[in-house]
């Protein structure tokens, strides 16, 4: 469960990036959050991935408030939230097969469980015959499903995408919006950022609209 | 840490070394110059503290006493010599043995003329403690509390000879470390590059890493394994390259230089390397840790 109680964030003495923020989100839900550039979904990522720290507010996640986590928890508190990028963020000098282990090493996972898990995850996302490719040699839509089986590998309660189609064509970024909705079938928490309003129409979850730093709206689907 | 992970953090060191072939190489390199030196200085200062060691140990103290000295108080004095730190031995020479090392000395050849002394000691009440010391700086505090003991009459001692090879051995001390300092500085420094240049060739990975969940010990792992490497190189290199150096150096001199070989005596290769290897592979990695770490702190806030 995600739930921020009036959290506010500001860098240095400027504008608050976020303002008075109140949300909650139950596990097993999809929520999109949209806005325009510069509106504060960014910071709001990064709150969620303890990445920065509230300057006022509560964040719990999983039962954690991120306001006085210790440093050295942090990655154990990852390790329960997968995250997708825009950019996919893949490590170019290995195949699909090392990027997604890649995260099962990361937290010392046996080399039997790796094994065992990444064949799985990348028949999940429908790459297991591409498992000795190198990112290069991928579709945009390809690697990000790469993104996708790497943060699902370990198994988090949540996934947070941050502009996962924003590099994609439409055929791509449809394809990657039903794969993140399967996903949510099996149970996960999916927090999709986008500015993809088409897709976000078309998919009928509920959305929370921010505008600088402000939530304007929350509404939830009609499929709810 | 898991043996897997431990395994795996040591292939992505070994990795990171390939990747900036250039800079672990320009590191080993001056890691292997800085160990060098210091085994250069450490041969030479070695063979000088010996032959320090040497010519300290010819340097005597005699102890003579008043002619109305008793046997007593003789023999508290050769008690409380006995109980300084700063002697590494003592002979008591009665005037009978004196008397016969002179004549050893000086009536070689003219044994008539000391028999015509018989039954005459001229060294009578010459009696007196040799004292040979293991710290040859301590000298005049040791002469000052025998003059001041009873029944003592003069100390004999070399001033000047004490004082040179004390100051000698501190000046060679202080040398030695300046420059052993110094090279240190610079290989932390560059150790320190080639560690920054591999965290921002990997900036990408290790931000991914750390949104997975990977632990600031699993971060910085490869990078430790990297300066540990370079360290462990950079001291085998030069070790390796001075033992046959140095055993060469001594056999040459043997050969060619016969009168400096009877003059002073080398430090064997084996003694010299006892010390020198474990020293040497100790600062390499040592310095090759401290050089990542320290690196680590500061680039990558984990």
């Amino acid at each position: 469960m995600i739930r921020l109680e009036n959290v506010s964030k500001s860098y240095q003495a400027g504008v608050p990036a976020l303002n008075d923020v109140n949300l909650e989100i139950s596990p097993g839900e999809f929520v999109f959050v949209v806005g325009a550039s510069g509106s504060g979904k960014s910071t709001l990522i990064k709150l969620l991935l303890a990445e920065l720290r509230p300057t006022k507010g509560k964040i719990i996640i999983n039962g954690k408030d991120l306001k006085s986590i210790k440093h050295k928890m942090i990655p154990k508190f990852r390790r329960n939230i997968g995250v997708v990028f825009q950019d996919f963020r893949l490590l170019a000098d290995r195949n699909v097969y090392e990027n997604v282990a890649f995260a099962m090493k990361v937290v010392e996972a046996s080399n039997k469980e790796i094994k065992r898990k990444v064949p799985m995850m990348l028949s999940m996302v429908g790459l297991a015959a591409k498992y000795r490719s190198l990112p290069k040699q991928l579709s945009g839509g390809e690697q990000q499903r790469v993104a996708i089986a790497r943060a699902l590998v370990n198994e988090p309660k949540i996934l947070l995408a941050d502009e996962p189609t924003g590099n994609l064509d439409n055929k791509n970024a449809w394809e990657i919006m039903k794969l993140l909705d399967e996903i949510n079938q099996r149970g996960t928490t999916v927090v999709v950022v986008t500015h993809n309003m088409e897709i976000v129409k078309a998919m009928n979850k509920r959305v929370i609209t921010i505008k600088k730093g402000v939530v304007i709206s929350d509404e939830e689907g009609e499929e709810a | 840490m898991k043996i897997s992970t431990l395994l795996y953090n040591f292939k992505q060191g070994l990795k990171n070394i390939w990747r900036n072939k250039m800079f672990s190489l320009a590191s080993v390199a001056t890691m292997a110059a800085c160990i060098f030196l210091f085994g250069i200085f450490y041969s030479i200062g070695v063979n000088f503290e010996d032959m320090v060691k040497e010519a300290e140990e010819g340097v005597a103290v005699t102890v003579f006493f008043n002619s109305d000295a008793t046997d007593e108080q003789i023999a508290a004095v050769g008690e409380q010599i006995k109980s300084r730190s700063e002697v590494a031995k003592y002979n008591f020479v009665s005037s009978e043995e004196a008397w016969d090392q002179y004549k050893d000395i000086y009536f070689q050849g003219n044994e008539e003329a000391a028999a015509s002394f018989e039954g005459d000691n001229p060294l009578a009440g010459h009696e007196n403690y040799e004292i040979y010391l293991a710290d040859v700086s301590k000298q005049d505090e040791l002469v000052s509390f025998l003059e001041g003991l009873d029944g003592v009459r003069e100390v004999k001692h070399s001033e000047v000879a004490a004082n040179t090879l004390s100051d000698f051995n501190k000046l060679l001390t202080l040398i030695s470390g300046f420059v052993v300092a110094i090279l240190i500085s610079v290989a932390v420094f560059l150790i320190s590059n080639t560690v920054t240049v591999g965290i921002s060739i990997r900036k990408e990975e290790i931000a991914i890493m750390k949104l997975i969940g990977a632990k600031d010990s699993f971060v910085r792992a490869p990078f430790i394994v990297e300066g540990v490497i370079i360290g462990l190189v950079g001291s085998a290199i030069p070790l390796i390259a001075l033992w046959f150096l140095y055993g060469g150096i001594v056999r040459y001199v043997a050969d060619k230089f016969e009168f400096l070989s009877d003059m002073v005596s080398f430090v064997s290769v084996k003694d010299v390397f006892h010390v020198l290897v474990p020293v040497s592979l100790a600062l390499g990695v040592g310095i090759g840790y401290l050089g990542s770490r320290f690196t680590l702190r500061k680039h990558l806030k984990v």
